[in-house]
């Protein structure tokens, strides 16, 4: 099959890429960041340009996993709306014109937002209901919603957005990885939630069997069962320091912990955790790296030097 | 603190699916567990001296709905029948309570019910908690029912009748649970409503001696024999509130036994079965 893959210069979208590849596909890369040595066909292109929309012409894919989305909240709030929300637009958009017959969309869990009346497990039929307190997600929330209004806008593309959980693995990308990094991790003294991760080899064959089952719709993707976020930090060979959430607000970038926006605090006092039966059901998915073996694939990668 | 090694015992034959730490996939902890239960055991056994009869109509396993009253303030009555099935029941079963929306907004607080197994009431927990084959506690009354008055002890006030529809959508048995003494081990006076609103709680019970301390009464906790009524859990409001009334007509009776019992009456005749 042959698969486009916008924002494939990221870390785990390279994985997919070389999955794919291994597997027999034929993948398309594109992204504005370089990725000199890439083992298959790809583009330094911007998906809103027009050179974006020549690779769709040209390459008339049958398959596009979208994975040009911006979680860092180190990029500035304009620059990611563009990002993630006029990509998306953009990369849909080709999708349906040049003949795509499957799209995929890579977002986040943290669509459904931390709460304290959140319910624990959360399924895809519900509403982001926390984005007042995190009004930084936004941008990721709103790409979500209009990748998912492919599935009624352009019935005849078969669409499946993805809310993946974080990923945790020797590859320490990601939002999970970055915070539990350094020696020490803050946490908001007297809370301890549930924090759901995969490995990220468990991500990319998540992946790939989206694209192989082909499922519609929206479908939250989890491994194993969340554990404390103590218990990772501890499991990482990491230490926590719980702090008053005042303190540790007022702290926040400074003195070595990581920078947060006021609103991420919710993320560290609850748990945002999904139901992924439907997935498991529609693709057969099961994950190989269980919750200890994820987060001990972490710290091997990144020993503490001592 | 020493470890209770009966608790300790209970907490190892759970029939829940904890993972190699000890943690089950709602975050529950074998550690916090133990370490709560010998906490609460020391209450149970030696201060409110719990007795509980009827244990045997907990089911063994699978999904099951305790019902209980509510009343004493603080709802200590909630902890002993959670401890009843820990201790008295075998094998032990993990009763999994209802919190108080509140709760989770408290440091610790919040941490320490999650991880002995109370989640934040939310229907979407008790369908799901019901739907994993676990024992739910559902206090129906609510936070009216612990802001009940020592006069209004032995009394019901209104049931919600969203238990009884979800007992119906689930299939899920019915085990009403009359708690007596919990009244007189917090002999509420009065509830300031107001000071609650400052510390973001329902409200603040008052005690006639001031001190917001729990009193050694002898708390009993009686199960009756399981209820299952049959349909969707769509019925009409009618339909479900004469269910609602027939596991409060039960609580009723075992209470006002009790109270009778308590008061060093006869029991009435014949005696309920």
């Amino acid at each position: 099959m042959r698969v486009v893959i916008p924002g494939a210069a990221g870390i785990l979208a390279r994985k997919v890429g070389l999955q794919l590849t291994a597997d027999g596909h034929e993948v398309v890369g594109m992204d504005r960041r370089p990725w000199p040595d890439a083992p298959f066909e790809f583009h330094e292109v911007d998906v809103r340009k027009r050179a974006a929309e020549d690779v769709f012409r040209r390459v008339r894919p049958q398959a596009m996993i979208h994975m040009a989305t911006v979680t860092s909240l180190m990029v500035s709030g304009e620059e990611r709306y563009q990002i993630n929300l006029g990509g998306t637009r953009a990369a849909f958009e080709y999708a349906r014109a040049y003949g795509v017959e499957h799209c995929v969309f890579v977002g986040r869990h943290t669509f459904y937002g931390a709460g304290p009346a959140s319910p624990l497990f959360h399924t895809e039929d519900e509403p982001p209901l926390e984005l007042n307190r995190f009004p930084e997600l936004a941008d990721l929330v709103a790409a979500d919603l209009y990748a998912a209004s492919a599935l009624w806008r352009f019935p005849e593309l078969a669409t499946t957005v993805l809310r993946v959980c974080y990923t945790l693995g020797p590859s320490g990308h990601g939002t999970l990885s970055g915070f539990i990094r350094g020696r020490l991790v803050p946490q908001v003294f007297g809370f301890d939630p549930l924090f759901q991760f995969l490995h990220e080899d468990d991500l990319v064959r998540a992946v790939v069997l989206t694209l192989e089952k082909r499922p519609r719709g929206v479908f939250n993707v989890a491994g194993p069962q969340a554990l404390p976020l103590s218990t990772v930090i501890r499991e990482a060979g990491r230490t926590p320091i719980p702090l008053p959430e005042f303190v540790l607000s007022g702290t926040l970038g400074r003195f070595g912990l990581p920078t947060l926006p006021p609103g991420a605090v919710q993320h560290l006092k609850y748990p945002v955790v999904v139901d992924a039966r439907a997935f498991r059901q529609q693709t057969g998915f099961a994950h190989e790296h269980d919750e200890l073996d994820t987060i001990r694939s972490f710290r091997e990668a990144f020993p503490l030097s001592s | 603190m020493r470890i209770d090694k009966q608790v300790r015992e209970a907490v190892d034959r759970l029939d829940l699916p904890f993972n190699s730490l000890g943690l089950d996939p709602y975050g529950i902890s074998k550690k916090d567990l133990v370490f709560w239960g010998t906490a609460v055991a020391a209450f149970y056994r030696w201060y409110f001296t719990v007795s509980s009869r009827g244990i045997e109509h907990v089911p063994a396993r699978g999904r099951a709905m305790l019902v209980g009253n509510h009343s004493g303030g603080i709802a200590i009555d909630a902890a002993m029948v959670v401890m009843s099935c820990l201790l008295d029941m075998d094998p032990p079963r993990l009763a999994q309570g209802m919190a108080e929306k509140f709760i989770n907004r408290v440091p610790l607080l919040g941490r320490l019910a999650n991880r002995a197994g109370m989640l934040t009431g939310l229907p979407e927990h008790a369908d799901r908690l019901l739907e994993d084959e676990r024992l739910l506690l559902v206090f129906p009354e609510g936070a009216r029912g612990t802001a009940k008055l020592f006069k209004e002890r032995h009394s019901l006030v209104e049931f919600g009748s969203g238990f009884i529809r979800l007992a119906l959508k689930t299939k899920s048995p019915i085990v009403p649970v009359a708690v007596l003494g919990g009244g007189e081990a917090f002999p509420t006076v009065a509830n300031s409503y107001n000071v609650g609103r400052v510390f973001g709680l329902p409200y603040v019970p008052i005690v006639a001696y001031g001190l917001p301390v729990a009193l050694p009464a002898k708390i009993e906790i009686e199960y009756a024999a399981p209820l299952r009524f049959e349909g969707t859990g769509n019925e009409d409001d009618a339909v479900v509130h004469g269910y609602v009334d027939k596991v409060k007509e039960v609580i009723a009776g075992m209470l006002s036994a009790g109270a009778s019992r308590r008061r060093g009456e006869p029991a009435a005749l014949p005696e309920r079965t």
